[in-house]
């Protein structure tokens, strides 16, 4: 399912006098399929942008196109439960929104709300669970009376029940220790890959932009500043720097040793793995061509 | 929904009436809504009218704030002027529906009670817009001391008031991000039948409670962790101070008070 941005603008408390503009003109697609990641600067419009794309909130000027469904400033509040369905959310700090008895009838929460009902809700949840590293032991559990990880889990799995088509995540990862983020960034790549879910992920974490997306949005004040692939955009390394956002280590690294030593990767490596490999071939070419290569790479 | 709440908010501003003492403002404004009820002719309504304003101008906010102020309010406060127009017989009667009857008295009382209304809609709002609510429980501390020696907990309360108020915004934030997150689920607040929506409100305040409780079990740790040990023996940051421009608003206070006494009928 695609979702298109046209002339979005979007203001808060329109017509009071605390009035503030946060969104101005935005245009932009997130295609089915793809793995998309907004950055920019704390107050960037992000969130607002991220609630914009289950008709949470609906522009005050220009479009959202959401599927079949277009989302205009005098769109109806009533009938957008099936956009909700499609599009799920996993807000920051997720496991506020959790509140049931168990873990089970939390999770069954959102299908049941969209008309599933109780054995196919109970189904779902069991095949959810393990999905974000939970096992059935947990489904009688109050949420309550788990680790801040494990509620972190359980909300995210709430939402997946919901079995959405695009799947958004705004931070999902803050907070949580090395190996805890890791597991989930890659529960939700998985996904992506195995499912081709569409993933739209709000983050500040660029190595992980650089690991899993492959379409990138930057934003800063309200506007969109450049859209492309990752590789693209973190070649512009000194004006991301200037935006305050930086770029993922392996392409700091990278740049640091291509300055220092005067070489040249043949593409600029996004991950570590990349890196590593960059710097194999370069070895490995350097070699071949004799000493001058060699004293370099003692250097190093 | 609430973002179009005017009342309660703060602006901040550097005018006469905003480095007034809160002490001042917060007397000032209890006071007017004592004096407000003396007035009972045009003449009075007018004077009370110019007080009023002059006091926005001072302000120096946009007015306004002070008609989107009124604004939410504005149903009830008809509501009451009608039922005061229909209600009140007189000598001189335009219509006459059995127990429902529109008079010249009548009419009359309707528009003092709307005056009424919004001249003390607007010397509050003109209050909370100009006084940080910090400065404001001060001020209540500072008013509530005389009863310490009726064992009343003065310092608690002005704590407990000014944690509540500054957790006001937060808590607010709070429960639209988490309406977002449960209407992202699928619930949807506000419609369906008065037990439906009763129902659905509960995924937003399980949720409210648990976090408040934290929230607080958190703050409580970190105080004690600052050595907070209660009111005894504890020192100010925050100094109020009274000055001369203070003493001359409480003394204008008084001279409009007098003048409404001699002016009424």
């Amino acid at each position: 399912m695609d979702i298109t941005f046209r002339d979005v603008g979007y203001t808060y408390q329109k017509g009071t006098p605390f009035e503030s503009k946060a969104l101005y003109d935005i245009q932009l697609s997130i295609k089915d399929g793809s793995y998309t990641a907004i950055v920019g600067h704390t107050g960037s419009g992000k969130s607002t942008i991220l609630q914009h794309l289950n008709a949470l909130r609906k522009p005050t000027e220009g479009s959202v196109q959401i599927g079949d469904r277009t989302i205009t400033p005098t769109t109806d509040n009533k009938n957008l439960k099936g956009l909700r369905k499609k599009v799920g959310i996993v807000f920051q700090f997720p496991e506020a929104q959790l509140f049931e008895e168990t873990v089970g009838k939390d999770i069954a929460f959102g299908p049941k709300n969209f008309g599933v009902g109780e054995a196919e809700a109970e189904a779902i949840t069991k095949r959810i669970l393990p999905l974000v590293g939970l096992d059935e032991t947990f489904l009688d559990r109050s949420p309550f009376d788990l680790s801040g990880g494990q509620m972190r889990r359980v909300a995210i799995a709430g939402v997946l029940a919901l079995e959405p088509e695009v799947l958004v995540l705004d931070e999902p990862t803050a907070g949580l220790d090395p190996q805890g983020r890791k597991d989930i960034m890659d529960v939700f790549y998985r996904l992506h890959k195995d499912q081709g879910l569409t993933i739209v992920l709000v983050t500040h974490q660029m190595d992980d932009v650089a690991d899993y997306a492959d379409h990138m949005i930057v934003l800063e004040s309200g506007t969109v500043k450049k859209e492309g692939h990752p590789r693209e955009i973190f070649q512009q390394a000194e004006w991301l720097e200037s935006k305050q956002l930086g770029v993922p280590a392996a392409v700091k690294f990278a740049n640091t040793i291509q300055k220092k030593f005067g070489w040249e990767f043949k593409q600029l490596p996004l991950t570590t793995d990349e890196l590593a490999k960059e710097i194999a071939v370069f070895m490995k070419t350097h070699k071949q061509k004799g000493s001058k290569g060699r004293a370099e790479g003692d250097s190093l | 929904m609430m973002e179009k709440l005017i009342f309660g908010r703060y602006i901040p501003g550097d005018s006469f009436v905003h480095r007034l003492d809160p002490r001042t403002k917060l007397l000032g404004a209890i006071s007017f809504i004592v004096i407000i009820f003396l007035a009972n002719n045009w003449l009075t309504y007018g004077v009370l009218a110019l007080f009023t304003l002059l006091a926005i101008y001072l302000s120096g906010i946009d007015r306004n704030f002070f008609v989107n102020g009124v604004r939410p309010l504005i149903w009830l406060i008809l509501f009451t002027v009608v039922l005061q127009v229909l209600f009140t017989g007189g000598e001189t009667v335009y219509v006459d529906w059995g127990p429902l009857v529109i008079s010249k008295e009548g009419l009359i009382n309707g528009v003092y009670i709307f005056v009424r209304f919004i001249l003390i809609i607007f010397m509050s709002t003109l209050l909370t817009l100009t006084t940080m609510p910090l400065s404001l429980t001060d001020a209540i501390e500072f008013l509530l001391r005389p009863f310490a020696a009726m064992k009343m907990p003065v310092h608690e309360i002005a704590l407990m008031l000014s944690i509540a108020l500054r957790f006001v915004p937060t808590l607010m934030d709070e429960t639209e991000k988490i309406m977002n997150a449960q209407r992202a689920r699928g619930i949807d607040f506000g419609q369906g039948n008065v037990f439906e929506q009763m129902k659905s409100i509960v995924p937003l305040l399980i949720p409210l409670f648990v976090s408040s409780f934290n929230r607080a079990e958190e703050l409580a740790t970190a105080m004690e962790a600052r050595g907070y040990k209660g009111g005894e023996g504890r020192s100010r940051y925050r100094q109020l101070l009274w000055t001369q421009k203070d003493t001359l608003v409480m003394v204008s206070f008084g001279l409009l008070a007098v003048m409404l006494y001699i002016l009424k009928a």
